[in-house]
């Protein structure tokens, strides 16, 4: 347990750092918000109503930008290979991996929600309610991302690639994310259902992420 | 011969060779009797003569989604016992995949325009076939990324087997979701709701398209296996050189 904890604190610090990338997201999440605007036109209506569309696909877009970091920088410096010879079994490894990334490069993401909700508009309640869903949803990002980064790593110019992989995995998220924060702002739905297929998601994800992201690690790095 | 010689590439190569013609030649009879009774096939009441796209529509449809039934299994052959002719297989099966699902999406498109009033609708069906399409593209692309031919099928075998997840997706999304696309009406509880006068040529094409995917799949196969050995002698060659 205490490998674990070590490993999830040493991500984060170095995640925090200068040159570490996780701040990276939430700015690229504000440079799409800002650029709707420009795109659609400043139509204050209009975007109240694409609103939570936009942060839901900003957040995607911003939690693929950094998914190549999760094994990349442990993999050039060496420390992967020590990380998959540890005695801590490779699954578990992942998921604390995937976590740490999580808090490091989801987590932000969601408090800048608030932030860039009022851009566009957004009263307290449909903010409120793309913050839950995101809450709720950006973990099956990480966790499905996690799996097309352990490919990516294992190749030599997987960078590119891995966006293509993750793309189909992420849509269905993205799906239930919009609709969960479109039927808690004008109904008529009601917000438990897509909201409680969006948790399934995330933990079926959380189950399938940790070991499919190992098994590719060990069977590309030998 | 037992299954056990089938997995030995010689072997393999021998027993295809001999029964490639054979099925080839199967395989085009039955697509044109296929094709004569789809010809044949009275108007719909409903949808006059367009219904025929669906003799050439629904067979692609699911083969698009057999086909990544055929490559999860391949997927565990590599996973579980590293068999390389596993890997040949599933390399073999990504772009014939890719293709019947381009053409399910095609020709159910030119379907839709006289139906439904638009070639493209965002319905839960469609989307999800244009993510498997997605998905093969993407395993391709991942088959050409690495050069190993070993390392590639692994990596490709662990994408398979997650996105075998959406085969189930694909499958229901006519029935979880109230959409466009019409529900299934062959394969379901009770029967199949068509008319014998179109279940007859619908069942011909599909028995047809399976086998056309099998004649593909297997020289597909048999290319891969030649093409390997072209290249293993290639690196021998070079070794020696280099020696």
């Amino acid at each position: 347990m205490t490998v674990l904890a070590a490993l999830i604190r040493r991500d984060i610090r170095i995640a925090l750092r200068v040159g570490g990338g996780a701040l990276i997201g939430v700015l690229f999440f504000l440079t799409v918000v800002v650029l709707m605007p420009f795109a659609v036109g400043p139509d204050l209506a209009l975007l109240t109503r694409l609103g939570p569309a936009i942060l839901w696909l900003g957040a995607l877009l911003a939690s693929l930008l950094t998914l190549d970091r999760l094994f990349m920088a442990d993999h050039d410096d060496g420390s992967l290979d020590l990380i998959v010879m540890s005695r801590t079994p490779l699954e578990l490894t992942c998921a604390a991996k995937a976590l740490a990334h999580w808090l490091a490069a989801g987590l932000p993401l969601i408090v800048a929600t608030p932030v860039l909700g009022l851009l566009l508009n957004l009263d307290a309640t449909a903010t409120s309610a793309v913050a839950l869903t995101l809450l709720a949803g950006t973990p099956a990002l990480t966790f499905t991302g996690m799996i097309g980064a352990a490919l990516a790593v294992t190749l030599h110019r997987g960078g590119l690639l891995l966006a293509v992989l993750v793309l189909p995995l992420s849509i269905p998220v993205l799906i239930f994310g919009v609709s969960a924060s479109q039927a808690a702002i004008t109904g008529p739905l009601s917000f438990g259902t897509p909201f409680s297929i969006l948790c399934a998601l995330s933990l079926v994800s959380l189950v399938i992420g940790p070991f499919a992201a190992a098994a590719s690690l060990r069977h590309g790095l030998d | 011969m037992t299954l056990i010689d089938l997995a030995n590439p010689t072997k393999f190569l021998a027993l295809t060779a001999r029964v490639l013609p054979w099925l080839a030649a199967l395989t085009a009879v039955l697509l044109l009797v296929g094709l004569y009774q789809s010809a044949m096939a009275p108007d719909d009441y409903q949808q006059g003569s367009t219904v025929k796209i669906m003799f050439v529509h629904v067979p692609n449809a699911w083969l698009s989604m057999f086909v990544w039934g055929v490559m999860s299994l391949a997927a565990l052959g590599t996973l579980v016992w590293r068999h390389p002719l596993a890997d040949v297989a599933a390399k073999a099966a990504a772009p014939i995949g890719a293709a019947f699902t381009f053409l399910a999406l095609v020709t159910g498109s030119l379907w839709g325009r006289p139906m439904w009033g638009t070639y493209w609708e965002w319905d839960a069906r469609l989307t999800s076939v244009l993510i498997l399409f997605l998905m093969y593209l993407g395993l391709i692309a991942l088959w050409r990324a690495v050069e190993d031919p070993s390392r590639a099928a692994r990596a490709a075998a662990i994408l398979t087997l997650v996105g075998a997840l959406n085969l189930p997706i694909i499958k229901f999304s006519v029935d979880w979701w109230n959409t466009l696309h019409q529900p299934a009406s062959v394969m379901r509880m009770g029967g199949p709701a068509l008319d014998r006068a179109f279940l007859v040529p619908l069942l011909v094409m599909a028995v047809a398209f399976s086998l056309l995917f099998v004649t593909l799949h297997l020289a597909a196969m048999r290319n891969e296996i030649l093409r390997r050995r072209v290249r293993s002698l290639q690196m021998m060659q070079a070794s020696q050189r280099s020696a």
